[in-house]
């Protein structure tokens, strides 16, 4: 199984004739991703690698039925494509565009709550089920199927932990792209919760970093949760008071620091890897550990 | 985009906000001139930064020449590690009692949200939290007035400090929706000995990726200048006190370097993401704005996703063209997309790359404290 989306998800890609909207959009069907529909006002009734255009997101909902989608509108009109998206019923909205205001955001996700709609990013790489989905920008030689979810807030360093886990052996169910902006839809607990739901997880890779307090609710989270939880943490070496790149990756008025969400993390009984390189092997232990427990549960029984 | 208090005064005053009547000088006998103006005055320095009260960065002045030789005394100084170029001189206040307030952008609840406290003029992360009232604003709807009735309330205000404060919140909130801002605050707000409330301080942080809309704005600039530079360009770039240049893609990937170069007993001279997707020539002015600071050694760590490992090469092997060499120690290391054509390209003009970040991050801290000199 895989959480949020998988294999019947269909989806339509607004924004698909710009350079990234093409681009990621013949990606996402090669990697057999049921891309039903794009959108582009105006260029209704043209076609694109072979999926029909739409100017309109209703249109795709009546004539295929998406029920999910991917945005690269850019930022000035993210806002109006996402109200779109979520006005149309679908189900799950994962906004790629990067540098959308913050009160754009803070529109969207107040739209979102009011209509059940569950929004991943914006400034996200987007949401992978291994085999079966992949709905974002993320290289698809990173991931494979297996027992691993991932919940992260930034791409590319989640790239890297997660072709270490590929690498030993250590597949994933599903991995989401939180994003790198101080607003944001799914948090990391929103993540966890579904994975701990989710029968074939067995463990939770979390890759944070400095900034706000979504490290600190995960790890109150974590204390509750059955599956084990391992965490790696970025800006260890980041001064108070700069941006790092993500605007939420900021350290503001003692908030946000990187001792602080490791003490919480560490106090919740989570594993926090010291080194970006060191997660898979804290997931294989993690995972030893829980097969360890349960044949001596059972044994007992 | 940090607006200085001045400008951040001129913004609430458009918008009714009542601020203490006063001018921005740069010149002690402007000072002086505003005093003969308007009698006992403050004078404060314009930093973007806080604590400049405890910095010494405030003064007070009853007399034209005594204001005249306070400004003296501050113009050209550093307050705070920034240098003092203009001071904002106000008329002095009749402070009663002092309250803090506050709109925000609250990114775990995703909305906006007013904080106000009975205790103000100081830093709010300083004020118990049994103290602070902590309101939630849908932004679909704004803050209306009866919420700001409720903040009044819980702050103990009645009667007409409680309308005057509501009508301040309401005004405030109204910035804070209409500028883009990612924080609008008073503090202190003051009541003043003849009862009357008035925004003695003011801060407003604008969203830098709203500033499209916003030509009404002033334009300040922060950061060195060559932070400045980077920002022109479009890199996300960070200076830091250490010796070794760093480039990467992404801005997770890039912190994360910078923690293991300190591991290894590294230091980092500059966080840069270079971000997704940046050609060749992108690439190549950002490695040129860093060899510009002169470091020991450059890193370059690259995990190709929408980045092509064979653009950071070109972009590379350029650079060393126009400049005939680099000059210092280059520690590359390149995976992913066109990663082999990378490799070739790196291959032909004499440098060699690693596979692992573990591996390139230890070579680049040994390569720096081998080199002799660099930065000047």
């Amino acid at each position: 199984m895989a959480i949020i989306v998988d294999d019947k998800t269909r989806v339509v890609v607004q924004g698909a004739t710009g350079n990234q909207g093409r681009f990621h959009l013949a990606q996402m069907l090669a990697y057999g991703t049921r891309v039903m529909a794009g959108t582009s006002p105006g260029k209704g009734g043209q076609e694109i690698e072979g999926v029909p255009l739409y100017d309109t997101v209703e249109q795709a909902v009546l004539h295929h039925a998406v029920n999910a989608s991917v945005i690269f509108v850019p930022a000035p009109g993210a806002k109006d494509a996402a109200f779109e998206a979520i006005d149309a019923g679908l189900g799950v909205v994962v906004i790629v565009t990067e540098h959308i205001p913050v009160h754009d955001a803070m529109d969207i996700m107040a739209f979102a709550r009011q209509r059940g709609t569950v929004v991943v990013g914006p400034n996200t790489f987007g949401i992978i089920s291994p085999g079966k989905i992949k709905l974002g920008i993320m290289p698809a030689v990173a991931y494979t199927p297996g027992p691993v979810g991932i919940v992260a807030r930034s791409g590319t360093l989640s790239y890297e932990i997660a072709s270490a886990l590929t690498r030993a052996g250590l597949g994933q169910t599903t991995v989401v792209g939180l994003g790198g902006d101080r607003v944001v839809g799914l948090n990391f607990v929103e993540v966890m919760k579904r994975f701990e739901e989710d029968p074939e997880t067995e463990a939770v890779v979390l890759v944070g970093e400095i900034g706000g307090t979504a490290e600190e609710e995960a790890a109150e989270f974590a204390k509750g949760m059955s599956k084990p939880v391992v965490a790696f943490i970025a800006g260890r070496s980041a001064p108070p008071g700069k941006r790092m790149g993500h605007a939420g990756a900021i350290i503001e008025r003692g908030r946000g620091t990187f001792e602080g969400k490791v003490k919480a993390l560490e106090a919740a009984g989570v594993r926090v890897a010291t080194l970006p390189w060191e997660v898979a092997g804290l997931v294989k232990e993690a995972l030893e550990e829980r097969a360890h427990e349960g044949a001596t549960a059972s044994g007992r029984r | 985009m940090k607006l200085y208090e001045h400008l951040a005064k001129e913004v609430f005053s458009r918008y009714g906000i009542p601020v203490p009547p006063g001018r921005v000088v740069t010149t002690p006998d402007e000072a002086g001139q505003v005093c003969r103006e308007l009698g006992e005055v403050a004078i404060k320095v314009q930093i973007l930064a806080g604590g400049r009260g405890k910095a010494g960065g405030i003064r007070f002045a009853a007399t034209p020449e005594e204001a005249a030789r306070e400004a003296a005394a501050l113009l050209g100084t550093e307050v705070r590690g920034l240098v003092v170029d203009r001071l904002l001189v106000e008329k002095k206040l009749e402070i009663d009692r002092e309250l803090y307030l506050a709109v925000a952008v609250e990114g775990a609840a995703r909305r906006p949200l007013v904080i106000a406290s009975a205790s103000g003029g100081v830093n709010i992360e300083e004020v118990p939290e049994k103290l602070i009232v902590r309101k939630p604003v849908d932004p679909a709807w704004g803050l209306l007035p009866f919420q700001a009735r409720q903040v009044a309330r819980r702050l103990e205000l009645g009667g007409e400090q409680a309308r005057q404060f509501s009508d301040i919140l309401v005004r405030l909130y109204r910035v804070f929706d209409s500028c883009d801002a990612e924080l609008a605050e008073v503090n202190p707000l003051v009541i003043q000995k003849d009862g009357s409330l008035i925004a003695a301080d003011g801060r407003l942080n604008v969203d830098d990726d709203a500033l499209y809309r916003h030509p009404e704005l002033p334009r300040v600039e922060e950061g060195t200048e060559i932070e400045r530079q980077a920002k022109k360009a479009g890199l996300s770039y960070v200076e830091l006190d250490g010796d070794i240049a760093v480039m990467a893609n992404g801005a997770g990937i890039t912190m994360a370097t910078l923690d293991i170069l300190q591991h290894y007993g590294g230091r980092p001279a500059n966080f840069l993401d270079a971000g997704g997707g940046a050609g060749v020539e992108a690439t190549a002015q950002a490695i040129e704005l860093l060899l510009s600071r002169r470091p020991r050694a450059l890193l370059i760590n690259i995990f190709g996703g929408i980045t092509r490992c064979d653009d950071v090469a070109r972009a590379l092997v350029t650079v060393a063209e126009r400049r005939g060499g680099l000059g210092l120690p280059v520690v590359i290391r390149l995976v992913g997309t066109n990663e082999q054509e990378g490799l070739d390209i790196l291959r032909q003009h004499g440098f060699s790359a690693f596979r692992t970040m573990d591996e390139a991050a230890a070579a680049v801290v040994r390569a720096a404290s081998e080199a002799d000199g660099g930065v000047a």
